[in-house]
């Protein structure tokens, strides 16, 4: 079990966190305008990279998502930014 | 201290193992081997032992599967040998022993395929099988389980334990020390070797003094079996027999792993007879409990057995030293007469008597923890042996376990890993190798728990599961609970020599947790039985019992079932009036100017241009199209709405529209609150629910102008909506949680007049089911788009972006033949639900039945179903294959009852 830093809370053990999605990924729209291609893209492709990776998180106690960089073969945390306004860093 | 082992009445002495007292008590054979019932006796003295798992039976308590070497003796324990059809020196089953040839490695993988291995499993589960359970037992209480932190974590309370965890907290850090013995000095008792003067106990004894006078913690008798991410690791703190130990979690900044070492056997043909043990066992049994493992000994050891052998000489012994290993003699045969050990002989024509073999080849760091967290190993070639690889500041191994054996060295190391630095590697003089010989013609024996021998090993080899894994999966070697403890390295060194490749070429298996196994009763401590899933609660639970509910649970809130008969509650519904405890429904709160575009972006249907005192039925979906989940949009006023999602998934909506409104929206200009503990909502449904309310008397104009259905209106902060999952007239009076109770009371006071009912869950899954209104997730599955279930405007005209939209209009999204959602209609008995529809007399599957009932206001069985194309089926016959049975049913539209919706206004 891992302990993430929450940019509200601080370190919290990891089953209070949620995984939303690797960080960079844009919503194609309109819908009429999106080929099959990029939409199935965005719904299942995932770069899975094997290091250094920049995901958004999400911590469950209090809702709010955030910007996690961490490194996925030492499961180390190299930093965490919230996405609010002048938020924590 | 008084004991039975397998129904013999036996003693032992305070501070004995089970394992001590067995031994002081002579018993030699005290188990018998898993597959080939050969007679075992102790080997090790720690947690290495793979032979002496046994059932223990104290207070009436029955634990199966004690460790004999690590479970305290208590007085009147009634220990039993397993893996035994009687006891452990008398078992018929020996007799598989003189087959052992027909049954080699992976025999029951190729023999009993066919027809089924499930045919033959129970008969060869009951030969094998370990400790038995007892199964009128009620489940052993449960463990406590505790967090904690600390700066440093030592591990091993040996002398390079005691010295880092010493200078740690010497040094002011907050050092935890654990160690899985009782008391400190792990192998220097063992080996009784003095230090400074003093005997190893109370050198030990004056440095946990110093560690705690310097602010230390020490716990005694805890393992550490589990290290994982980010400086956690699992400890198991014992307690008397048979309460399961307790969990400890503890998170730290760094480690020391100072685990020591474990002795490997020598592996000669019939290495396994009882009376040959690993001489540091021999060791720690004269020392530790005073017991000699026999009278007449012969050392058999690669390294130096001198001080071992003055040691048992001294206790009155008769001792051999036999020089083990390459370029010395080997071990030609065991004598074993009458069950006992009678000498051996070897390859030099020397025969030995005696009637106890110490065997050592050697010494195999514990790397355990350091591999669980991803630590790499390096191969030693002076000590023949793997040690961790010193690439991690946090985790820092010291001692034996690093491959340091002198005392001296390791406690230096200690205190330069004490301040977080890396001891340098110290080389150590070369051991004499004594790998396991191929070739041999009779079996010597690699795996004991699991009776892997080298020809097993020998035979993977040559049916080529060489890999490392795909041995220890072929042959089970180090599958056992002992986990390879003592043969994994023999068997490693036995597959290179196989392949004829260096042994670090053939890698080790993956260590993973726990280094020592754990009971399950540890690993859930409180979180079981009433704790384990608890479920929500109502707030009118005790009005629900005191009208007679059965209550069960439905979507995790714990809700009435039914009152008297569900289908008289249908009926009530139907012909007067009923009142239902509606509470679970979401009542998640959606605020802000932004809440508008917010909901049109959520929901598939358009929302945004609801009028404030309105209400709308819609879906949510996921990106993929499909149907998350379904309900009520209320709006209050023009900054408010009130999502009323399904009991089940509040939770879940709220995080989505949380994850939503975060991604896609200024949080804030749109604010989410879960509001649905602070309600309790009771809801009367039926032709005379409205009359009801008027008499009620909330105040509230009630006519079909002012409140039609689909409205809501606040009032003294109450929530008034008029709405139905019927099909007749139907309110949800919604009112804070601590006004339940008198509104409550209320109704049912003065519904007497009207023919009130209470009316639990199992009435409304039939009434809706008469309306062909669905359940998510039950008349849905992971397919389901909302034009499959007859919903599609949304899909053709709403213009603006909504969640999943792209994805409805994929080509899968438009193929015709989609499971969609219909009615059945049939005769006799309701259908089954789960049931597949096919066309008549065919085998292939077009669909299933989702939800069934008998509907006693039509007085004959009805029933939903996903059918492929089903929509543009109406009327033609399928049948719905089930277990064998084959019924007739008509494809039929989902809405049975009043299907022109006149019920709603009546
Ligand atoms: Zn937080």
């Amino acid at each position: 079990m891992q302990s993430f830093p929450c940019p509200f809370c601080g370190p919290r053990p990891e089953p209070e966190f949620l995984f939303v999605t690797e960080m960079g990924k844009t919503r194609p729209e309109p819908a009429a305008e999106v080929s099959a291609p990029v939409w199935a893209a965005y719904l299942h492709d995932v770069k899975n990279i094997k290091g250094e990776v920049a995901e958004v998180w999400q911590h469950l106690p209090c809702g709010q998502l955030y910007l996690m960089r961490r490194d996925t073969t030492t499961m180390a945390v190299l930093g965490v930014q919230s996405f609010r306004k002048g938020g924590a860093a | 201290m008084n004991f039975t082992f397998d129904g013999m009445d036996l003693t032992g002495r305070p501070g004995d193992t089970i394992a001590a007292a067995l031994l002081r008590a002579q018993m030699r054979i005290v188990n018998r081997s898993f597959k080939y019932h050969r007679p075992r006796g102790l080997w090790g003295a720690w947690v290495e032992e793979p032979n002496a798992i046994l059932d223990v039976t104290l207070n009436g308590v029955r634990t199966p599967n004690c460790r004999a070497t690590t479970t305290p003796l208590a007085a009147g324990m009634a220990i039993e040998s397993v893996n035994t059809a009687l006891t452990a020196r008398r078992d018929p089953l020996a007799v598989l022993d003189r087959f052992a040839r027909f049954i080699p490695a992976a025999f029951y993988y190729k023999t009993f395929l066919w027809p089924s291995w499930h045919l033959f499993e129970p008969t060869i589960r009951k030969m094998a099988g370990l400790g038995r359970m007892d199964g009128t037992q009620d489940f052993v209480p449960a463990a406590p389980q505790r967090h904690e932190t600390a700066e440093l974590l030592v591990i091993g309370a040996g002398p390079a334990g005691l010295e880092a965890a010493l200078a740690a907290a010497r040094a002011g850090l907050d050092v935890v020390l654990v160690d899985d013995r009782d008391t400190p000095g792990g192998s220097l008792i063992d080996r009784a070797e003095h230090l400074e003067g003093q005997s190893p106990a109370d050198w030990a004894a004056a440095m946990i003094s110093a560690f705690r006078a310097a602010g230390g913690r020490y716990l005694p008798a805890t393992t550490a079996f589990g290290a994982y991410d980010h400086g956690l690791f699992l400890l198991a703190q014992r307690r008397d027999h048979p309460a399961a130990p307790a969990l400890i979690r503890l998170r730290a900044d760094r480690a020391i792993l100072a685990t020591g070492a474990i002795e490997r056997p020598l592996t000669f043909v019939d290495n396994d007879r009882p009376g040959i043990l690993s001489l540091h066992a021999g060791q720690a049994y004269l020392n530790r409990h005073g017991v000699l493992a026999g009278q007449r000994i012969a050392i058999l050891s690669t390294g130096d057995a001198q001080t071992a052998a003055t040691q048992f000489r001294a206790a009155g012994a008769a001792v051999e030293v036999i020089e083990a290993g390459e370029g010395r003699a080997e071990v030609e045969a065991v004598h074993w007469f009458a069950r006992h050990l009678r000498g051996l002989t070897l390859t030099d024509g020397r025969r030995i008597d005696c009637d106890t073999i110490l065997a050592s080849g050697g010494w195999t760091p514990a790397v355990h923890l350091h591999c669980q967290t991803g630590g790499k190993l390096d191969w030693r070639e002076d000590i023949q042996a793997f040690v961790p690889r010193a690439d991690r500041p946090q985790i820092l191994t010291i001692g034996a376990a690093a491959g340091t054996f002198a005392t001296d060295d390791a406690r230096s190391d200690a205190l330069i890993a004490a301040r977080g630095d890396r001891p340098a590697l110290r080389a150590q003089d070369p051991v004499r190798k004594a790998w396991p010989q191929l070739g041999q013609s009779r079996r010597a024996w690699v795996d004991f728990q699991n009776d892997v021998t080298v020809k097993d090993v020998e035979l993977a080899g040559r049916e080529n599961m060489r890999a490392v894994e795909h041995l220890k999966r072929y042959t089970t070697l180090g599958m056992a609970n002992d986990q390879g403890k003592i043969s994994n390295m023999p068997g490693l060194a036995t597959m290179a020599a196989i392949r004829q490749v260096p042994i670090p070429e053939i890698g080790t298996t993956t260590f993973r947790p726990p280094f020592d196994p754990v009971s399950l009763a540890t690993l859930a401590g409180p979180k079981r039985e009433a704790l384990f899933a608890p479920p929500k609660r109502l707030v009118l639970e005790p009005l629900h019992r005191a009208a007679g509910a059965l209550m069960r649970e439905y979507g995790g809130w714990l809700r009435p079932a039914v009152y008297t008969d569900v289908e008289a509650e249908v009926s009530a519904a139907r012909d007067h009036v009923t009142l239902f405890d509606g509470s679970p429904l979401g009542k998640i709160d959606v605020y802000g100017p932004d809440a508008a575009r917010f909901m049109d972006f959520i929901y598939y249907n358009t929302m945004g241009n609801l009028k404030p005192g309105r209400a709308r039925y819609g879906f949510l979906l996921t990106e993929g199209g499909i149907v998350f989940d379904d309900g009520i949009l209320f709006r209050l006023s023009e900054y408010h709405f009130s999502v009323s999602c399904s009991s089940s998934h509040v939770d879940q909506v709220a995080n989505l529209l949380d994850l939503w409104r975060q991604d896609q929206f200024d949080p804030d200009r749109v604010f989410i609150q879960d509001a649905t503990p602070h309600w309790a909502t009771l809801t009367l449904a039926g032709p005379k629910a409205r009359a009801l309310m008027a008499r009620l008397d909330f105040g509230i104009p009630l006519d079909d102008a002012a409140m039609p259905h689909l409205s809501v209106v606040q009032k003294d902060g109450m929530r008034i909506a008029r709405v139905s999952f019927t099909g007749d007239c139907s309110y949800e009076i919604s009112v804070p949680a601590r006004a339940a109770a008198a509104l409550w009371q209320r109704i049912v006071t003065t519904g007497r007049d009207f023919g009130l009912a209470l009316q639990g869950v199992e009435a409304l899954a039939i009434l809706r089911m008469e309306k062909g209104l669905i359940f998510v997730g039950k008349d849905t599955d992971g397919t389901t788009m909302p034009h499959d279930l007859g919903f599609a405007a949304p899909r053709e005209k709403k213009q603006v972006e909504f969640v999943g939209k792209r994805s409805l209009f994929t080509e899968t999204a438009s193929r015709p033949d989609r499971l969609q959602l219909v009615g059945l209609a049939c005769q006799g008995a309701p259908l089954p639900v789960g049931g597949h529809a096919t066309a008549p007399g065919q085998p292939a599957s077009q669909g299933y039945v989702t939800s069934a009932a008998h509907s006693p206001t039509l007085g004959k069985p009805i029933a939903l179903a996903l059918i492929a194309g089903g929509l543009g089926r109406m009327g033609e016959e399928v049948e719905v294959y089930h277990l064998g049975q084959r019924r007739r049913a008509t494809i039929c539209p989902g809405c049975f009852v009043d299907p022109e919706w006149e019920r709603l206004n009546a």
